[in-house]
């Protein structure tokens, strides 16, 4: 395939491998954040991380916008949907996001919730332009690859005059989300987890540009590389953020220069500008709150906010206090740290949402790399015998 | 209910008719339905001889037995339809015991509404590809649902098939180092059926693999029957399932090569905008064979010198593994778990 498989190229990987291994200094170890669930994606799927030194490891952030949505918003798009009147658009990785008691979108709509599941924020207007009696709310979530989509839906429903189109909205930013990682007491102060650089989301610097990151490289003086999501992207952008740490610099570099530019792309920001602004506070699973890391609509169209429209309120509701989902996504602990790991908490049967959505670490750890750790509990029972 | 029941006489305006309820009341009007849909498409003489059910002589030996549902959506899509899918299935899945398929019998639940041109255009290609495979539907039976309680057509087919002497293929018999082969390309009925799904229609040229695998199976049973430990055809779930299925089955593990699993670019292609791991897309024409290892060679052979085995390729190999993982050696250079999918990628492909 065109323009996939040269950046699939396994003997090409094994190169910068090799230049890994040379790189690395083996007195000591370097510990990278890929932000970004596409990126763990790519590093579970295609088993990158056999290909890096013992000393060079990654630590998985938490960029998938599933992963994030705090348990109180699953419970009001469950507790909307069940409204007569609405019918709930919203992207397939969402109906299995446990909310409180066990509950779930897909379970709500085997109870008879209207709930359709659509590709694009297209199939949530053509629903309400071909539904007219029924109240079509598009769930939208995502960083800012997705809320440019968000806006023209936005645009197209006011240009067609649909009066039965809303929001529920629960976008997110990155640059925020990173930089309250850094403050956060584990990796500032306590030095329980380690730092050593991040790898930048792809598809959010087409919007934003590198020009975000900027501040915090210098702020925390930690190298940024933004990389694509595909593997050789990917190791190319850990050799890169090797030779920073090496170099002693904490620049924003691009990996992703067939896609990104400095400042990304202007038209979709403007268009994101003109309908949404920044929240104060909106709750991270895994974060808490963060001050001005969320988006909502303007109050001019107050009308197109399916919080506003139909009064929503979002319950405050706790995770599964076993569930290591937060330390996870903010990089503290592993997949295979957490004690409902692989035994109650499985795809089939997520308790936390970092197993739900594909983009989750535990999800991809479970699908993708489990078989490691097992390999490693044999290695060290032999060890002992 | 059985399709004989002999029509009066009146004529069904097919062109622009559509199936009522009294086309399920056990009327004359159902009697209609089958005399000129379904006898017409199936004729044989089971089925002329009118009765209630249908006897046949059964030879010695080990028979088996099989039952599928088929309600895939849409029922038309590139390659077949929900008819050609009831008789390849129920086929298939009598052929992966290395049995020959003898008969078969199909039931159908329609909808209040369903077009008498869709269902005629089903019951033909039903009736062709019944013919073409050489296993007679026997008997079969017609219900009519309210509008709204089913879609479109269901269908349901049995089979039954003779297992040749000494031959005894079980989901428990793979064995450490035996080979793994698949028969050819993979995913390309899942994709072609997403290629038609409303509000995701895409063009392509690819087209369901829907077949009939007895042919197949039989070159391969004459050639080295007693080395095939066991066979499966991955449907649904792909063949990522069915490699877990076998895991867990026979308590081993396996090792895949990414780079030998024939996959076409255009389905490869098609995965990659959709999100979609061609492992997980379900195909109706493949099947995955576990062999003995001194018998692999001989078997790829036959296996490439049938015309639905053409890309047949040695995938892989068992291993001994208490977890049971089925694991990738990827093209990329690294390693990784093959697993079953959680909940669905494609709804209602079969």
């Amino acid at each position: 395939m065109k323009y996939i498989d040269e950046y699939r190229d396994g003997t090409l990987a094994k190169d910068i491998a090799r230049q890994i291994a040379t790189v690395a200094d083996p007195a000591r170890s370097y510990h990278f954040m890929e932000f970004c669930g596409g990126h763990t994606h790519a590093i579970s799927r295609y088993g990158l991380e056999d290909l890096l030194p013992a000393n060079v490891r990654m630590i998985h952030g938490p960029g998938c916008p599933v992963c994030v949505l705090p348990i109180g918003r699953i419970d009001a798009a469950i507790a909307l949907a069940m409204r007569p009147e609405i019918t709930l658009c919203t992207y397939g990785d969402l109906m299995r996001v446990p909310g409180s008691n066990g509950s779930s979108l897909l379970k709500a709509k085997a109870a008879g919730a209207d709930i359709r599941m659509v590709y694009s924020t297209l199939d949530a207007l053509w629903i309400a332009e071909a539904e007219p009696d029924r109240e079509a709310v598009f769930f939208a979530i995502g960083f800012e690859t997705t809320t440019p989509p968000t806006a023209l839906a936005l645009k197209a429903a006011i240009a067609k005059g649909l009066g039965n189109f809303s929001v529920f909205c629960n976008h997110v930013l990155t640059p925020v989300a990173i930089q309250n990682i850094l403050e956060s007491p584990d990796v500032r102060k306590l030095g329980t987890i380690k730092i050593d650089g991040f790898i930048g989301p792809a598809h959010v610097s087409t919007v934003i540009g590198t020009e975000p990151y900027k501040f915090f490289a210098e702020e925390f003086r930690k190298p940024v590389v933004v990389a694509g999501f595909e593997p050789l992207d990917v190791i190319q952008a850990i050799l890169m953020l090797l030779q920073q740490v090496n170099d002693g610099r904490h620049e924003v570099e691009n990996q992703y220069i067939r896609a990104v530019t400095t400042f990304g792309n202007e038209r979709a920001r403007a268009e994101v500008a003109n309908f949404f602004e920044l929240r104060e506070s909106f709750e991270w699973r895994g974060l808490g709150e963060v001050p001005y890391g969320a988006l909502r609509l303007r109050p001019q169209y107050a009308a197109y906010d399916a919080e506003k429209r139909f009064a929503m309120v979002t319950p405050a509701a706790k995770d599964n206090p076993a569930c290591e989902c937060g330390a996870i996504l903010r990089g503290v602990k592993k997949p295979a740290d957490c004690k409902l790991f692989g035994t109650v908490c499985t795809p089939d049967t997520p308790i936390g949402s970092c197993m739900v959505s594909a983009e989750g670490a535990c999800a991809a750890h479970w699908t993708y790399g489990r078989f490691r750790e097992k390999a490693r509990q044999v290695d060290a029972g032999r060890a002992v015998a | 209910m059985n399709m004989m029941i002999r029509a009066c006489g009146r004529k069904l305006d097919i062109a622009n008719g559509r199936v009522d309820l009294s086309h399920g009341a056990g009327g004359r009007a159902m009697g209609d339905l089958i005399e000129v849909i379904f006898h017409k498409a199936f004729d044989n003489d089971w089925l002329r001889a009118g009765n209630d059910q249908s006897a046949f002589s059964v030879p010695g030996g080990r028979m088996v037995i099989t039952t599928d549902g088929y309600v895939v959506s849409p029922l038309f899509f590139p390659g077949g339809n929900i008819g050609t899918l009831a008789i390849h299935g129920t086929i298939n899945d009598i052929s992966m015991a290395g049995a020959v398929p003898l008969y078969l019998s199909a039931s159908f639940i329609i909808e209040e509404g369903f077009p008498l041109s869709d269902l005629e255009r089903i019951a033909d290609s039903m009736g062709a590809a019944s013919r073409e495979a050489g296993v007679p539907i026997i008997t079969g039976d017609t219900k009519v649902v309210e509008r709204g309680k089913a879609d479109g057509v269901f269908i349901s087919t049995a089979g039954v098939g003779q297992v040749p002497d000494g031959l005894d293929l079980r989901a428990d018999a793979a064995r450490p180092g035996d080979a793994v082969i698949v028969s050819g390309s993979i995913g390309d009925h899942g994709i072609a059926v997403m290629s038609k799904r409303e509000n995701l229609e895409f063009d392509t040229a690819i087209v369901s693999d829907s077949a009939a695998l007895h042919g197949l199976v039989a070159a391969m049973v004459e050639t080295g029957g007693r080395h095939i430990r066991l066979m499966r055809d991955p449907t649904r779930g792909g063949i990522a399932a069915t490699l877990n299925e076998i895991a867990s089955q026979s308590k081993v593990g396996f090792r895949i090569d990414e780079e030998a699993i024939p996959l076409k670019p255009e389905v490869a292609a098609a995965c990659e905008f959709l999100g979609l791991d061609p492992l997980n897309v379900a195909n109706e024409g493949k099947l995955v064979a576990v062999v003995a290892p001194k018998g692999a060679d001989a078997l790829l052979a036959a296996m490439r010198a049938h015309p639905l085995g053409r890309e047949a390729a040695l995938i892989g190999h068992v291993v001994a593994d208490g977890n049971c993982f089925v694991q990738m050696a990827t093209s990329f250079g690294g390693g990784r778990i093959i697993d079953w999918l959680s909940g669905e990628q494609l709804p209602r492909i079969c």
